[in-house]
């Protein structure tokens, strides 16, 4: 029987995520702490930011993708910002350092992009990178928001359509139906939920089933800054609640319908070889599709994640794209 | 006689208020749960079109509404809005699935109750769609943007759920989706009824689908009341 209690009336409970200890981090060779770290208030929400490259420099803005956080920028921001930029990453809500909300949406993820946008350089626009989710993220943007972008780079962020299985149509339907039922169970548990402890190697032994193609030194760096250690071992930070994909009316291809009108110069670099947390998009598709000032690099045996498998070449590219930093201070 | 109990329920940080309209220790039938629209709040009391429903009456605050909880930053989907549902539906069968629920739903309600009538399809035994606010959601494909940020508010209704949900993508194939669902999970011939005057394209094409009953309130509830 359900008990009856008096209604209560709350406001959201705010998690604040804990932050790991800078000693504690695995080193790898090229991969440096973030300069100033600090956090922007997006709506009651504490945006963790990350900023390596002098504090003076014109500011340049990278955004990472789903189920990562900015500190997976430790070896390619440092290359960037040694072109004489301040490299600027966040972590988006319920990953990283950044809080846990109540809710999670698309739309509040371009909301706490603006924060950061407006406290870093408002209305002034700056040259913008973005991986993978981030780089969808802000393709959109760009596209609602063209005055906020000198340039936009986009790694291996740029959907294509949904990869439908081959069966039929009934057949499709119980997946469906089980992916919806599965979701909702996932949800029922949200309330208590915590991430499986381990230790850094087998936290980075996990990750590395959906990151074949980086290597375990690398991996393990990542728990060290995207992870926490309690009593019982260590934990990625990301909030439990979260879980890796869902479901609803979105479609990829609509996203990549805003490429072809984007006003600023545009770069792709995807990486050929397809990976399990890419979008899945042939390279040779999005061609058809690239602004007029657009164009894509397509890179031989690289995998989604362009920028920590090839960081010296993908920065360089990068670098050359956006050209000097201006003089002053600002992009 | 009315009684409205409340239960808080808890979809992830959020609390959510389940009010209980007409217990279940005087009508020990099927448990009919009402979906506010978007804007309102759960009734506090039994509607009259609701008088004769031979079993329990509840009703549930979505996230944002009524007594439930105002999260911090927005965030909605309707998808949010179906595990609010869902943590409804754990509570009102006690976490059986053997048991099951009858839902009605108004306007943002209504898109929600076909949402739940596929996902839990063996659970929910018809789910009727009403006019209410929030019945038209959003456009059908990409439109052009605009993000911002709105004050924050401690009383109900949240700024950002007037918002977010006043313009989520409802595309007719991703609605027509769930009759399919519904009418593959369930065992009942028709699971869904559309008792709408209103009509917007994702509800038109609901409407539309085999195993949708397109019948008045009183009729569709009557036809789940003896089934």
């Amino acid at each position: 029987m359900l008990a009856a209690r008096d209604p209560r009336r709350t406001l959201g409970e705010v998690k604040t995520s804990r932050s790991s200890d800078p000693a504690a981090e695995r080193p790898v060779p090229g991969a440096e702490h973030p300069a100033r770290q600090y956090t922007v208030d997006a709506d009651g929400v504490g945006i963790a930011v990350h900023e390596w490259g002098e504090a003076d420099a014109p500011p340049l803005l990278v955004v990472h993708g789903g189920f990562d956080f900015a500190r997976t920028y430790d070896i390619f921001a440092p290359r960037l910002a040694a072109g004489g930029w301040r490299v600027v990453g966040w972590d988006q809500r319920g990953h990283g350092d950044s809080d846990h909300p109540e809710l999670y949406s698309w739309d509040a993820d371009m909301r706490d992009a603006l924060a950061v946008f407006d406290h870093v350089s408002p209305r002034r626009p700056l040259p913008v990178v973005g991986h993978s989710k981030g780089g969808s993220l802000m393709t959109q943007l760009a596209d609602a928001q063209p005055f906020r972008f000198t340039h936009l780079v986009n790694m291996d962020g740029i959907p294509y359509t949904r990869r439908v299985p081959d069966v039929a149509e009934h057949e499709r339907t119980k997946m469906a139906a089980n992916e919806i039922a599965g979701w909702l169970d996932h949800r029922r548990s949200t309330a208590t939920a915590q991430r499986k402890p381990g230790t850094i190697e087998e936290l980075a032994a996990r990750r590395a089933r959906m990151n074949p193609r980086l290597s375990i030194e690398w991996l393990e760096r990542l728990v060290t800054v995207g992870g926490y250690e309690s009593a019982d071992g260590w934990r990625w930070k990301i909030d439990p609640s979260m879980r890796f994909g869902g479901f609803g009316p979105w479609r990829p291809e609509w996203t990549l319908m805003r490429l072809p009108g984007l006003p600023m110069p545009f770069l792709g670099i995807l990486g050929r070889e397809m990976e399990e947390m890419g979008w899945g998009t042939p390279p040779d598709k999005v061609l058809p599709y690239l602004p007029y000032d657009g164009r894509c690099e397509i890179l031989e045996d690289v995998g989604h994640f362009v920028h920590i498998e090839r960081p010296e070449l993908v920065s360089q590219i990068v670098l050359d794209f956006i050209g000097e930093p201006p003089s002053g201070g600002a992009a | 006689m009315s009684i409205d109990t409340i239960t808080m329920l808890r979809h992830g940080k959020v609390h959510l208020a389940l009010h209980h309209l007409r217990g279940a220790t005087t009508h020990g039938g099927r448990p009919l749960l009402i979906l506010h629209g978007l804007g309102e709040a759960a009734p506090r009391t039994v509607p009259t079109w609701a008088d004769n429903w031979p079993g329990p009456v509840a009703a549930l605050d979505f996230t944002g509404h009524g007594g439930s909880t105002i999260p911090r930053g927005g965030g909605y989907t309707a998808e949010l809005l179906l595990g609010d549902a869902d943590a409804a539906l754990a509570a009102l069968t006690e976490e059986d699935p053997e048991r099951s629920i009858t839902v009605v739903g108004r306007g943002l309600g209504a898109y929600i109750a076909l949402q739940l009538a596929g996902a839990r399809a063996p659970q929910v035994r018809g789910a009727i769609l009403l006019d209410g606010p929030g019945l038209a959601g959003g456009p059908t494909g990409p439109t052009s943007q605009s993000f911002f940020s709105l004050p924050a508010s401690a009383a109900p209704p949240d700024p950002y759920a007037l918002v977010e949900l006043g313009r989520d993508l409802r595309p007719p194939d991703y609605a027509t989706l769930f009759v399919r669902l519904a009418l593959a999970g369930s065992d009942l011939d028709e699971p869904i009824a559309v008792s709408s005057v209103f009509r917007p394209e994702w509800l038109d094409a609901v409407a539309r689908e085999l195993g949708v009953l397109d019948v008045p309130l009183a009729e569709a509830l009557a036809t789940y009341a003896a089934v």
